[in-house]
This record gives structure tokens, sequence and C-alpha cells, in this order.
């Protein structure tokens, strides 16, 4: 207890160290969060759900938070699902002949210099024989009715707004322009040229009609904008949300995971190398050397081509190919020393097995070395997960914060000029770098005497 | 050689200088001996990798099969031939094909046969790389990818060198400084390896201020003028060379500095300052002296490490080094190209740890060849 509590006084002596453990700490808070947030099968399916997930999103739409630095504010996507809440209101008038009108109106305010490239309507219905029919209207915030469509409903039936021919030359007309985009020209101010959008609040209506008793309408209006959600999309119309999120908990577990696995295997090998000493000793040793001329890169490389991409075989064979490396030299060396102090003789006088000596007189003295060289390893192995993705050998199934920066780079995220398609991973990925380094650092120079006065 | 029997001095010499040279050789060749067992181990292990154990000619054959059928679907489309004919056509040519590639030999056989060539640095051709000049010699395709990896590789990592060296030595006098601070506070920014640093370089000189390009190696077309050609590559190794440098600058001095201090806190060093020794001369002879071979390893490691190149680096500047044929070759299960480039690796890599315990010698009078503790 009394050790942990030096150590905690220690650490908190070094800033680096304090802000390496916030960060450490924000990034299991925020794993923890993913993961209860978006359960993992939620989080497959959202991630790889096909359009059928995605439509509602926009495409290569920066976050919300764009336009909090931009001048121009651009809209912000919205879906609203109409019944469901009060805004978007449903009323059914039933008629004596089992016919109904269904009337739905849905305000929402437009305050933005910029016009939405794409209005959706959704539309949902039940009926046997007859289609319902609906007529769209909306109001603009001047008092202008504007008539935007009607058109019979199917069982599934989807609206755009932008590819009806008829709207389209209703509102060039109403414009008095030629091929205007019939969005912009909903949203602009009457006649003007360019057009400039009219702000204020819009009204949208839709009067439906069934003929049949027990027959039904539902709508869903899909307000494609050129922002969306806290992470922005992606080329597919993916919420990044889910990447960034989840893409903590595969870091962290990546990280780790390869971290202990390394610096514990090898210096439990390297402490029974040194114990036994003789031929196994220098069996480790020549492995040692062999692994030196293995590419370790192109292997992975390898793997990751020929036989299976999945993160875990990759973080595996990462394991695998790590344990008889340098530190495995390190190691030894330290238990050479070790093993000559009079408590191991003393040990040995009283009769104790080698595996006993190994586990409880010479692995433990060598475990304050161990844990800050297994903290500053995280990053490496962090960012290795990231730079196999960035070759374009990331985890299939997984969002990974890797992937998306390939993603990022193979799509031209760049040359489009879509930053934050590529920034919010790297900056993620560069505080989970700098938390971990930071950390590992300081934990070195309290553990490490002879560091401790420079 | 205390234990050598003492009689007179002139025998003794001599003894001495002759169980010295029998000691030498002895080592020496153990040495050799060990490093080869390490390169063919280490070899074959590649080449076993590089084949998965075998399945990669599973992926191959299945290649052919379906390449020449459908070769030969097209080749008699518009032709009257009986089905057994073109059964058997197509059976001739996979049969071509697979001897063509050596799938017609086990793999175990070939890979022993891959092995051997490899060791008599008999690189062969790649099966289906072709370097630029249109050749399909492994050498060839190596080499010609040389000199990128070369100069990217080499002009940074020997600034990294030098310029660490140099800086920790001035750090390690000055240490507490608000340099000393700096470098020690920015050392974890080496966390993130080169690619990193490269990505946020493009974004801001490629993509925003458009000064720099975003990869490659020339422009295109190329300037026509010799010295315009090298201003060009010069401008185009800008972004690759820095975020090489930079992603490893300040954890190298760090660790250097370091490493200086811990030498220069020996009581010898302080006796030195106490009989008022020129710092210069304390730095050359009682700090730089000891830790040279320590120096010269690094400096050795380096240069062998460039010819593995930067992989992912190359890929995201798009520049066309080793590194990036590595990673090509291997997307094209080309075998014969991974392999080449590991045997030089390793070829290298035990001619300089080889060399090295020599160079112990030569500059640390306290290390003698075979001596050790053995």
């Amino acid at each position: 207890m009394n050790i942990l509590k030096n150590t905690f006084r220690e650490i908190s002596r070094y800033p680096s160290a304090i802000f390496g453990s916030i960060v450490v700490m924000l990034l299991v808070i925020l794993a923890i969060y993913a993961m209860i947030k978006i359960p993992y099968n939620e989080a497959i399916r959202l991630w790889r759900g096909g359009e059928d997930v995605w439509y509602q999103n926009p495409k290569n739409a920066p976050p919300i938070w764009y336009n909090w630095f931009s001048e121009k504010k651009l809209p912000e996507s919205f879906v609203i699902k109409a019944g469901v809440g009060e805004e978007f209101s449903k009323v059914i008038t039933t008629k004596a002949d089992g016919s109904s009108n269904i009337d739905f109106e849905y305000e929402f305010p437009f305050d933005y210099d910029v016009f939405p490239p794409e209005l959706f309507l959704y539309f949902s219905s039940k009926y046997d024989q007859k289609q319902p029919f609906v007529s769209v209207t909306m109001v603009t915030p001047d008092g202008t009715e504007l008539r935007i469509g009607d058109f019979g409903v199917s069982t599934k039936y989807t609206y755009r707004f932008s590819q009806d021919e008829r709207f389209a030359k209703r509102i060039n007309r109403i414009m008095k322009r030629e091929m205007i985009h019939p969005v912009d020209g909903i949203f602009a101010v009457p006649a003007s040229d360019p057009a400039t959008p009219l702000k204020g609040t819009y009204k949208l209506i839709i009067n439906g009609v069934t003929f049949e008793k027990d027959s039904d309408i539902d709508a869903e209006f899909v307000f494609h904008g050129n922002v969306a959600g806290w992470f922005g999309t992606d080329h597919t119309r993916r919420d990044l949300t889910v990447a960034m999120l989840w893409g903590a908990p595969i870091a962290l577990a990546f990280g780790l995971l390869a971290a202990l696995g390394t610096s514990l295997l090898s210096m439990i090998i390297a402490a029974i190398g040194a114990w036994f000493g003789g031929w196994l000793d220098e069996l480790i040793q020549r492995i040692t050397e062999i692994n030196l001329v293995l590419p370790f890169l192109a292997i992975l490389i390898m793997v990751g081509t020929f036989y299976s991409r999945s993160i875990w075989i990759i973080l595996g064979v990462t394991i695998l190919l790590s344990i008889f490396t340098g530190s495995i030299k390190t190691d030894r060396a330290i238990f050479l020393q070790v093993k000559e102090s009079t408590y191991i003789e003393a040990a040995r006088a009283y009769g104790a097995t080698d595996m006993r000596i190994i586990f409880k007189y010479l692995i433990p003295r060598i475990v304050p070395l161990l844990i800050p060289a297994l903290v500053s390893a995280v990053p490496g192995y962090v960012f290795l997960e990231a730079s196999l993705a960035v070759l374009g050998l990331g985890d299939p199934v997984l969002p990974t914060w890797g992937k998306i920066i390939n993603d990022a780079e193979t799509y031209g995220a760049l040359y489009k000029g879509y930053y934050y398609w590529i920034l919010e991973p790297a900056v993620l990925l560069m505080f989970t770098g700098l938390g971990f380094a930071m950390l590992g650092f300081a934990l070195d120079r309290i553990f490490n005497p002879k560091l401790r006065g420079m | 050689m205390t234990s050598e029997p003492n009689e007179s001095t002139g025998v003794s010499f001599k003894s001495a200088a002759s169980v010295t040279l029998k000691r030498v050789v002895r080592f020496m060749s153990f040495r050799v001996l060990m490093l080869l067992v390490t390169i063919v181990i280490g070899v074959y292990t590649t080449i076993l990798i590089a084949n998965m154990g075998g399945y990669v000619d599973t992926i191959m054959r299945n290649n052919i099969r379906e390449t020449t059928i459908m070769k030969v679907a097209a080749m008699t489309a518009n032709k009257p031939i009986a089905p057994e004919a073109r059964q058997k056509m197509v059976g001739d040519l996979i049969r071509l094909e697979e001897k063509r590639l050596g799938l017609d030999t086990p793999f175990v056989v070939r890979s022993f046969r891959y092995l051997f060539n490899a060791l008599k640095l008999d690189l062969g051709r790649a099966q289906y790389m072709v370097s630029d000049s249109g050749s399909r010699t492994v050498r060839l395709i190596l080499l010609e990818r040389l000199p990128a990896t070369l100069l990217l590789m080499g002009s940074s990592q020997l600034i990294l060198f030098f310029s660490s060296v140099f800086l920790a030595l001035m750090l390690s006098r000055s240490y507490g400084s608000f340099w000393d601070k700096l470098v020690i506070t920015l050392s974890p920014t080496s966390a993130a390896p080169p690619w990193f640093y490269g990505i946020f370089f493009i974004l801001i000189f490629a993509a925003i201020f458009k000064i720099l390009p975003f990869g490659g190696m020339v422009s295109a077309p190329p300037p026509e003028t010799t010295i315009g050609y090298s201003l060009d590559v010069l401008k185009h190794l800008i972004l690759p060379a820095s975020s090489l440098i930079i992603s490893s600058f300040f954890l190298s001095i760090y660790t250097w500095r370091t490493f200086f201090l811990i030498y220069s806190s020996e009581d010898y060093v302080d006796m030195a300052k106490a009989k008022g020794l020129a710092p210069r001369d304390i730095e050359r002879r009682y700090i730089l002296r000891p830790t040279l071979p320590t120096i010269i390893t690094n400096f050795s490691l380096l240069v062998i490490g460039l010819w593995t190149g930067a992989t992912i680096t190359e890929t995201v500047f798009l520049w066309p080094g080793l590194g990036r044929t590595i990673y090509r070759a291997i997307g094209y299960y080309d075998t014969a190209v991974i392999v080449g480039s590991t045997i030089i690796f390793a070829y290298l890599l035990a001619f300089t740890v080889f060399l090295l315990d020599f160079i112990y010698a030569l500059v640390d009078p306290r290390v003698k060849v075979g001596g050790g503790n053995n």
C-alpha cells in the first residue's frame, strides 16, 4: 500500500505524468461509454449495415461544430418521423365511407447561408386495393404556399425533392429562371439571382387521402444538410461517430494486450533462460538473433494479405514477433545480476523448486522496471494497428481510427478538403499516443533510479 | 594469457601472439558459422512465411485456373470447337503456366531451391512484377528502387543521427536548462510514427498552403534541365524527409543526452574536471571515447536500416522506394522479390555484426576479440 501511495505522490510531481494519466483515464471512460452507448452488434450494424442504415445522412458532411468556425452557416441535417413527437403532427379524420384524410404538418427553422443538398420524404402505407394519395406543400417564411408534388403512395415510397421533373419546371417558372436546383428554389428568396436563401420558419404540409378502412400512411422527413452529427459522415453516408467512439476500445485493447503480452512473455522467457542457463539460454539468444533478420512489418503485411486481416490474428503475430527482441536481452542482463543475490542462494538452500525461484523471487524483482516499459510500449502498438490500416490491412469488420484515415486517404479527403475526416481520427490517435508516452516517460524516471536526477 | 608458462620473455611473447591469433581465428570461425546458421534459418523462415507454408501455391493455382479458363473462352468464343478439345487446351495451358511458375514441383523441394539460390545471392526472376525498364530480374527491380530509398532514408537518417548526437552533447553540458527541459517535454511526441506526421504535413503544406507537392518524387512532366530536375526532387523530398526526421527527433536527442549524462557522471570525469582539463578535452577524451562503440553500433545499424526503406511513409507520400516495392510484391504474392530483399538485409546485418566485433576492439582497448566472457 505504502509503495502505491509513494508512487502516486511521485507521479503528482511530474506535470506530464498528470496529463498522461488524465488522457489515459479519459480514453478508458470513452471506451466504456462507447461500449455501453453502442453495443458491439449495434456498432457493427451501424458500420456495415448498407444504405438501409445510412440513408438518413448526407455524403461527406463535416461535423456540426464546423459552423462555429465558419462565417457561412451550413444547414444541419435532421431526420424526423411523423406522429412520434409533437413537432411533426399527424391528424386523421375518418369519413363515413371508410376513407380518411391524414394531414401532416411540420415547422422547422432555416437560418443558414447555404442551400441544403437534398430533401426526402420516406412514405410507408397500408392498403388492400387502392393506393393512398398525398400532396406535399411547403409554406415559406413570406407566406407563399409552394405546391411541391401530388402522387400516389405505394407500401414503400421515397420522394426526392430534386428528382421531380414537374416540380422542377414549376419552381423555375416561379423563380423566373432556368435550371435552378429544385431544392434551392424552395429555400431561395423569390426571383433572386443569384439565388440567396430566405431565412425564417418553413412549414411542410402533407395532405394524404386514404380510400379504404384501416388504410394508413406514415411519413419520415429526411433533411440532408451540409453538416451532420458530432463527427460528420464519410463517402458512404456513414456516421463517423460509431468509428470514433469504437476506435477507443479497439485501440486500447490492441495496444494494452500487445504491450502486456509482449513484455510479460519476454520477461518470463528471459527469466527461464537466465536461471537454467546452458543450451536453453543459448537457444533463446539464437532465436533472438534470427528474429532480428526477419522483416517484421513485411511479415505482418504478408499475414494480412495472405491469411487474415482479423485484428486478433494480427495481434497474435505481433506478440509472437515482438517477444524475442532487445527487451529479452535487457531482461536477461538484469536477471543474471539478480541470480547472484544472496536471497536467491537462501531460497536455493531451503530447497525451493526452479519454478518457485523464477516466479516468486526472480520475476517480482523486475516488475518495477517492467511497468514503465509496458506503458511506453502501448503507443507503438496502437500506431502499429493504425499503420497496417493505413496500408489497407485494417480489420474488415471493426471500425478503427486507422481505417478511417485509410478511407479518407483513399477517397482523397486531403485533395477535396474534407479535413475533418482525417483530423478527427488523427487527433484521437495523437492523444492516445501522447497520453501513454508521457505517463510511461514519467514512470520511467520514477522507477529508474539512474534517471532520477536527470 | 595469464595461464601461459612464463619461462622467458621471448618465448612468452611469441606464444602469446600465436595464442592470440589462434583465439581470434577460433572466435572468427565460430562467429561466422553462427551468423550463417542465423541467416539460413531466418531466410528459410521468411520463405516459409512468404508462401504461408505452401498456401500461396493454392491461391496461385486457383488464379491460374481462372484466368486460363477465361482466356480460352475468349479465344474460342466464335470458333466451332469440341468441348473435349477445349478442355484439353485449358489443361495444357494450365500445365504450361504452372511449369513456368515452378508449381509442378512440390513446395518443400522448391523452398530449399529458393533458399540455396537466395544464399548464393542468385535472386532469380520475379513472377509478376516488372521493373520500369521492363525486366523481370529481381536484382533490377530492387536496384531500380534503391536510389529513391537511399535519397529519402539516407538524407533523413543522417541528418537525424548527426544533429541529435550533436545537440545531445550540447544539452548534456547544460542540463537542467530551458532547452533541456523542452526536449524532455517534447520527447513523448516520438510515440507517433513518421507517416502520422506526414499526413499533418501534407494537410498543412500541400492542401492548405499549396506550397509543396502532395507526394511523388518529381513533377509530371519532369523538368528538362539537370538543375531543375534536382531542385524538383528536392522540393518533393522536403515533406517525407522532415516527417521521418521529426518523428524521432526529440526522443533521439533525449536518449543520447541521457546516455552522455550517465557517462559524464563517472568518477574519472569528475577527476578530470578536478585536474582542470578544458571542457573540450574532457568531452573528447572522457565522454566521447568510451561511448564510441555505442555510437558506432547505432550508426552502422542505421546504415543497414536504410535498405529496408520506410514502407508506410513511402506509401503515404507515393515515394517510389524499396519499402513500397516490397509492399507491392506482397500484394502480387511475388515471393522472389520479398525473399530477395530479406536475404540482402540478412547479409548486410550479419556482415555489420561481424565487423563491429573488430571495430570494438579497435576503438576500445578494454575489448579483446574473442575474449569476452567465455
